[in-house]
């Protein structure tokens, strides 16, 4: 049941990307209980998940990247 | 004051996503902004030599960049018959016959100010991204931007997945404290 508060911090990372199991989830709902510093970091680190998804950012692929490279080289 | 100079090979690199995400807000249409972006890259490398080095290489894109969306417009408005403005009540068939006043905006709606301060947060992100080591900030956006399945990624970059969530814990610590400022 008592993590360590990097596992914690790996759990709540990974629960930011809704892979973390259950159980996981439960014991580190347990370490926030007793460790401010962790809450204040799980806190914030939804915040993040929260701010990227609003946000609703996009970014071109390599694959477009690398075309625009091409194209780019020729005109130089 | 310190000079800056062009890198116009890094460009692609380091600022492809800042200038599309500024471009995609306001053109709505992914492949014109990737279009803008590209013409913006070629615009700049031309006109090169006419760069003093007071801006930042992408403060001074995204001037490029703004002309180019200007002109974009420009471009779409000149067709023929789209100087011709024709004004319809309402677009809904079923609502003719509605007084005008149910038409006009909402004076308690912030849905407006939503859209700018999601744009902003937008570029905020991404200018924080692209403070990270590149490495993170590559599997940051892979994972989060992209959508991309954990083991994807750690096969497309041939690294393990407790690298990798080394990488993406690195880099949304590295995130919160450089949005911490504004946003938090």
């Amino acid at each position: 049941m008592m993590i360590s508060c990097e596992k914690a911090a790996n759990i709540c990372d990974k629960a930011q990307y809704k892979e973390a199991s259950g159980w996981d989830r439960i014991k580190l709902k347990f370490h926030l209980l007793i460790c401010k510093t962790c809450a204040k970091h799980s806190k914030d680190n939804t915040k993040l998940t929260s701010l990227c998804n609003q946000a609703n950012l996009s970014v071109l692929t390599d694959d477009e990247k690398k075309k625009m490279k091409e194209s780019f080289s020729k005109v130089k | 004051m310190e000079t800056n100079n062009l890198n116009p090979d890094k460009w692609v690199d380091l600022y492809a996503d800042y200038l599309f995400n500024y471009a995609v807000t306001r053109v709505s249409d992914a492949e014109i902004a990737k279009d803008l972006v590209q013409d913006t890259f070629i615009a700049g490398l031309k006109s090169a030599k006419n760069f003093k080095g007071d801006a930042a290489e992408r403060t001074w894109l995204i001037a490029i960049l703004k002309r180019k969306v200007i002109d974009h417009y420009r471009k779409i408005n000149s067709k023929k018959g789209k100087a011709e403005v024709r004004m319809s009540y309402s677009s809904q068939t079923d609502a003719e016959g509605d007084w005008i006043e149910e038409r006009i905006a909402d004076p308690n709606s912030n849905f407006e100010n939503d859209a700018i301060e999601n744009e902003e947060l937008g570029l905020a992100i991404q200018n924080c991204i692209s403070k990270l080591p590149k490495k993170q900030a590559q599997v940051f956006t892979m994972k989060t931007i992209e959508g991309m399945e954990t083991e994807d990624i750690c096969n497309a970059l041939g690294i393990n997945a407790s690298n990798l969530w080394v990488m993406i814990h690195r880099a949304r610590t590295g995130l919160m404290g450089c949005l911490n400022q504004n946003w938090f």
